[in-house]
């Protein structure tokens, strides 16, 4: 007996800002429908909103690392099973072993603690932007803006020097690259690994008003599950924000009725993060979670061990959820979107996250009023290549 | 109405707090919900977001 072939998880674009046009199909005809994953795993993919919530939600669903399958390559091969998370690594971990690592940081995400951050933040986006005016137009905002900030952001947060960024820049942006073998991107993330351990260790012998420190201090911790946890919110901290700002400022520069209105109206920028964050769904390819038990869901019965791809783009796009989705609106009501994920793995630094855009967006458009592109909008090299969504690049002029 | 929470099962993620102040806040210690008004009076329809919103179903709204 054959098997029927399905179709794997639909990664061609159909416009810089716009995700494959097979999901919005997909979408509409098979809400869950049969995938096939690259290590011949046969799974499944979601792709409207409820259904997106639903799984994300179900602690049924699990996200242990060894019971993944991915839905891309790495390199053009299918990335190989991976060993249970390393202590600390609780992003790939489930219900109290989770729990037990992310409650000693949530108190220091919280929306008060953010809002704190506000005049530092406002202190370190407007001394980039110094840099950028420095350099002129044809800068590249990627390098000297939506990069550097979050990336300080999160290195005073964590209590990592900033002069020692280089080699944890480099190795992030590795461990994202799918042109990459999976052993180059594991290689990246061991030497992140290993510089985080090492700083771990300094924070006996130096410690600092920041979490590295924190973590350290509480006793509760092994310096291994100090190392992953940090390492975890080092690599989240910058790659995430920085993409969102660089792709974020081309989106609005693409929209110039809509850039208009926000300067008009700065009161706009809170919801303009939402839409900001719905409209371009940068984890491009969405959460995968497999099913520790049958499921009924959407119709279908997922089996235990079964993987599910959770599109985000195709959830923040559907029609049932979001009038008109594919109008990029800084007015539209776009809150509950899944763009930071839902479930108990929603993203812990999403209101950092937001107080980084709101922040960024607003001050490099005050500095720059009459900001515009260096290039022609399609020479702006887009990450198609990348985990996280964004642009490589991106030129800017201004007077 | 009446709002009830649940901060075992909470993620702190923050999504009570940034929705609506006035009725939810996050405790320093842990970023756990900490509900401050159980009757929402006049904010019942952002508390009815917030539970909505709320990523761990740590929210509830009883009408």
């Amino acid at each position: 007996m054959t098997e029927t072939l399905y179709p794997e998880l639909p990664t061609t674009r159909s416009s810089a800002f716009d995700p494959p046009a097979a999901l919005g199909v997909l979408r509409e005809t098979e809400p869950i429908s049969r995938m096939s994953f690259p290590d011949g795993h046969l799974g499944w993919l979601v792709t409207t909103h409820a259904l997106a919530r639903e799984v994300l939600a179900d602690v049924r669903f699990s996200n242990r690392a060894e019971l993944q399958h991915s839905p891309i390559r790495a390199g053009g091969k299918p990335i190989p099973p991976q060993p249970p998370a390393k202590p600390g690594l609780f992003i790939s971990m489930d219900g109290q072993d989770h729990a037990k690592y992310r409650r000693l940081l949530t108190g220091q995400f919280t929306v008060r603690r953010m809002n704190q951050l506000i005049p530092r933040i406002e202190a370190i986006v407007r001394d980039h932007l110094a840099d950028v005016r420095a350099q002129g137009p044809g800068v590249d905002l990627v390098e000297t803006f939506a990069l550097p900030v979050p990336s300080m952001v999160i290195c005073e947060l964590l209590g990592v020097p900033y002069d020692e960024r280089e080699s944890f820049q480099r190795d992030t942006k590795t461990s994202f690259t799918l042109s990459q073998d999976f052993e180059e991107i594991q290689a990246a993330f061991d030497r992140i690994e290993d510089f985080v351990a090492d700083l771990v260790r300094r924070k006996h012998d130096e410690p600092g008003d920041d979490m590295l420190t924190g973590l350290v201090e509480t006793g509760e911790l092994t310096d291994e599950e100090v190392t992953n946890m940090g390492l975890l919110l080092l690599i989240a901290g910058h790659e995430t924000t920085a993409n969102m700002l660089g792709i974020g400022t081309l989106t609005l520069l693409d929209h110039p009725d809509q850039l208009e209105a926000l300067k008009d109206d700065p009161s706009l920028i809170d919801n303009t993060v939402e839409e900001l964050m719905r409209y371009l769904s940068i984890v491009q390819f969405g959460a995968t979670r497999v099913a520790l038990e049958d499921v009924e869901l959407g119709g279908v019965t997922i089996a235990a061990g079964e993987a599910v791809s959770i599109s985000i783009p195709a959830a923040n796009r559907d029609p049932a959820k979001f009038d008109r989705p594919e109008d990029f609106d800084i007015r539209r009501p776009a809150t509950g979107h899944v763009a930071f994920g839902h479930g108990v793995h929603q993203c812990l630094g999403q209101q950092l996250a937001r107080i980084e855009m709101r922040v960024g967006f607003t001050e490099l458009f005050r500095e720059f009023p009459d900001l515009r592109l260096a290039v022609p909008v399609e020479e702006v090299p887009m990450r198609d290549d990348m985990a996280i969504y964004g642009v490589h690049k991106l030129p800017v002029a201004f007077s | 109405m009446r709002v009830e929470v649940d901060p075992d099962r909470c993620a702190g993620s923050g999504m009570c707090a940034l929705t609506d102040p006035a009725v939810f806040d996050q405790s320093d210690e842990d970023g756990t919900v900490v509900l401050l008004d159980p009757t929402a009076a006049g904010h019942e329809r952002e508390a009815r977001e917030a539970a909505h919103l709320c990523p761990a179903g740590a929210i509830k709204v009883i009408e």
